[in-house]
């Protein structure tokens, strides 16, 4: 019976880490290039919805979840445009796509708000499913679901072990010094920025197709901005956002299990709702205390503008 | 080989500089009408419900002011911390604890005897708003000051928590026990409510009172030696540390006025139009006002024009959806256009574009 407990209670962490892993992952190579896109809770409620109209259209849900990617990835074009090339503050640039995605996202879907998608089945690994306690939590899951830890692979092998990771670092660190030597800073942004919209993109598919399946307005419910402070709390670095979503992830489930549990919790629900956000703060504070740890790994350009004069 | 290049200006352009949110507001409106004939509808139909019928009459364009006074209040307090780079964008949440702090001076004024003095009982609830909001927005600014947690992301988080916290007092300790179980609180009385200006309409004492707070932020911004600092503070980090301008103190400053601001907007909410306090009482005006400040180019004469534009969205996406049958969803849409066209139209400020090969080449 508690075996039976902890492989739900594996399970539901491991799925509510998932969107979290996305979209970090993908605005950790954006803001490895230096590029601070603050617009990742629009880009996952865009990529919901449209992921979900399409699903329900097309009846395939992976073609909604790669339509899903492509509206993330043309939010996050809107931001490129806005402060790469016409060299708006990244900050309120950001600002503005996090409103006008999730403006969007409610008015794209106002009528999808009564439809339902059927639930995609999951997808249990041969051998490793049968594993004695995690075999279900880890691995009969939604595809998506190894689908980020094979991005978490690959994206640590772009940034450490590849040229183009490399380059992409440098211009993060100094896109002065990269475009001197030659390489295209501002080429090289926009694909970090692309990239990180997609995965953004993808999150919010995971959200509205695989996981609920189902659109309601505010159904992000600051996930995004959660993700925003994993990549600080990873201190850019991709094996420390895998940690913090799960953490994350636990938080948010913790709650469903004290509620369904059956044990007499005196505490409003409101209160246990708020503790995502409250644990968000509280992580951002730790980290943060520790000035140093963050000047060692911070994209040292992030959030400025760069204009290779000619 | 560019045909269109973006050339630095030796200074910027102080024309653009106030006629780009005149081009953004335009650009908007022209995009509106496309987005209307897109779905179908007769734009010229469109652009008189969504933009013109907020204007049609005196009765209208109270409603048009009743909208736009939590919308300068939010986005004045804002304006002060964004000028030094301090981006409180957690007035959302402020303005529920301004509503809630508020909220309770007119629950429990009552029993203290206040009911017969409407004055004492307003001015009590209007100190306890901005108390309120200035408080939870210090919440931000001490983590920042002491732990360098980003208050970007800490007053958004906190904005999560308002809701809830709010969600919370009116469906428990605070809901009205003749309420039918509506998420509400009871009614004010009469004295917790904002005397009305006009007669006939909503417009209450709020609007003065926002007006005269634009008049105090433009001479302390724009005519005093704090503004002074706060604006150099914004403008180059390094140069204000070398004068010796403290940023902690900007960081205070910044977020304390956006709270106070954002609280006094939630007063005037729950003490005007709604009359007591909802689980939706906010409604994005802490949002809106982001978008208000820059459109307003943080100056607070800006903030007025620019608070009137996006009242008049907002009531322009209740038209919509009365008379065009348009999710009301729109005028977020037509908010978020707006900023996105002022941040293009800005490069105008700071650049030229020249047709033609450059010189250089």
């Amino acid at each position: 019976m508690e075996q039976d407990l902890f492989s739900a209670i594996l399970f539901a962490t491991v799925v509510a880490g998932t969107p979290l892993i996305i979209v970090a992952l993908g605005e950790l190579v954006t803001e490895r290039a230096g590029v601070l896109n603050l617009g990742a809770e629009g880009m996952m409620a865009i990529g919901a919805i449209v992921a979900f109209a399409v699903a329900h259209h097309a009846g395939n849900p992976w073609i909604g979840a790669a339509a899903g990617m492509m509206a993330g990835m043309a939010m996050s074009w809107l931001f490129a445009f806005l402060s790469l090339t016409l060299m708006a503050n990244q900050v309120a640039s950001g600002l503005a796509l996090a409103i006008f995605g999730v403006g969007l996202a409610a008015f794209v879907g106002k009528p999808y708000e009564a439809v339902s998608l059927p639930a995609v089945p999951p997808l249990a690994l041969p051998g490793l499913s049968s594993l004695p306690l995690v075999g279900h939590g880890l691995f009969q899951q939604q595809p998506i679901v190894y689908l980020s830890w094979l991005l978490f692979a690959a994206i640590t092998y772009f940034l450490y072990r590849s040229r183009a990771g490399l380059v992409l670092r440098a211009v993060g660190e100094s896109p002065a010094s990269a475009h001197a030597i030659g390489y295209p800073v501002i080429r090289i942004r926009y694909l970090a920025t692309l990239f990180g919209g997609a995965l953004a993109g993808l999150g919010g598919a995971f959200l509205s197709v695989f996981h609920t399946p189902l659109w309601v307005d505010g159904m992000i419910a600051g996930r995004g901005w959660i993700a925003l402070a994993l990549v600080v709390f990873a201190t850019w670095r991709p094996w420390r956002v895998m940690i913090g979503a799960y953490l994350f992830g636990g938080v948010m489930v913790s709650q469903l299990f004290l509620q369904g549990s059956g044990i007499q919790v005196n505490v409003p629900q409101q209160f246990l709702s708020a503790l995502p956000y409250l644990a968000t703060v509280v992580v951002l504070v730790l980290i943060s205390r520790n000035a140093l740890s963050i000047r060692l790994n911070f994209p040292a350009s992030l959030g400025q503008p760069f204009r290779p004069d000619t | 080989m560019k045909w269109i290049r973006i050339e630095a200006r030796q200074e910027p352009d102080p024309l653009m500089r106030f006629g780009s949110p005149v081009l953004a507001v335009t650009l908007t409106v022209l995009a509106g009408l496309l987005v209307f004939a897109v779905l179908g509808k007769d734009p010229v139909e469109g652009f008189k419900v969504f933009f013109l019928n907020p204007l049609r009459d005196t009765y209208a364009l109270s409603e048009l002011f009743l909208k736009a006074t939590p919308l300068m209040l939010c986005a004045l307090g804002l304006a002060v911390g964004f000028q030094a780079n301090v981006w409180n964008i957690g007035a959302e949440g402020q303005f529920i604890f301004g509503a809630i702090g508020a909220t309770g001076v007119a629950l429990y004024g009552g029993e203290l005897g206040l009911a017969n003095s409407p004055t004492l009982m307003l001015g009590l609830m209007m100190l306890a708003g901005a108390i309120s909001g200035a408080l939870y927005a210090a919440i931000p600014a001490w983590l920042r000051t002491h732990f360098h947690a980003s208050e970007i992301l800490v007053s958004l988080m906190l904005v999560y928590v308002a809701n809830l916290f709010c969600s919370w007092l009116v469906f428990g300790p605070w809901m009205d026990p003749d309420g039918q179980n509506f998420p509400q609180t009871r009614s004010f009385d009469d004295a917790a409510l904002l005397p009305t200006i006009l007669e006939g309409t909503r417009l209450n004492l709020a609007l003065p009172l926002a007006l005269g707070l634009l008049l105090i932020g433009h001479v302390y911004l724009n005519h005093s030696y704090a503004g002074f600092k706060m604006r150099v503070a914004g403008g180059a980090e390094f140069a204000a540390r070398y004068a010796g301008y403290s940023s902690r103190r900007m960081v205070w400053i910044g977020l304390l006025a956006g709270g106070a601001t954002a609280g006094l907007a939630g007063m005037a909410e729950v003490a005007g139009p709604v009359g007591q306090l909802t689980d939706k009482i906010a409604a994005g005006y802490g949002f809106a006002a982001i978008i208000v400040a820059f459109v307003g180019r943080l100056n607070p004469f800006g903030i007025f024009l620019a608070s009137v534009v996006m009242a008049l969205f907002y009531i322009g996406g209740e038209q919509a959806q009365q008379y065009l049958s348009l999710p009301s969803a729109i005028a977020k849409v037509f908010q978020g256009l707006l900023l996105f066209f002022l941040l293009a139209t800005d490069l105008f400020v700071n650049y030229r574009l020249r047709l033609g090969r450059s010189a250089h080449h």
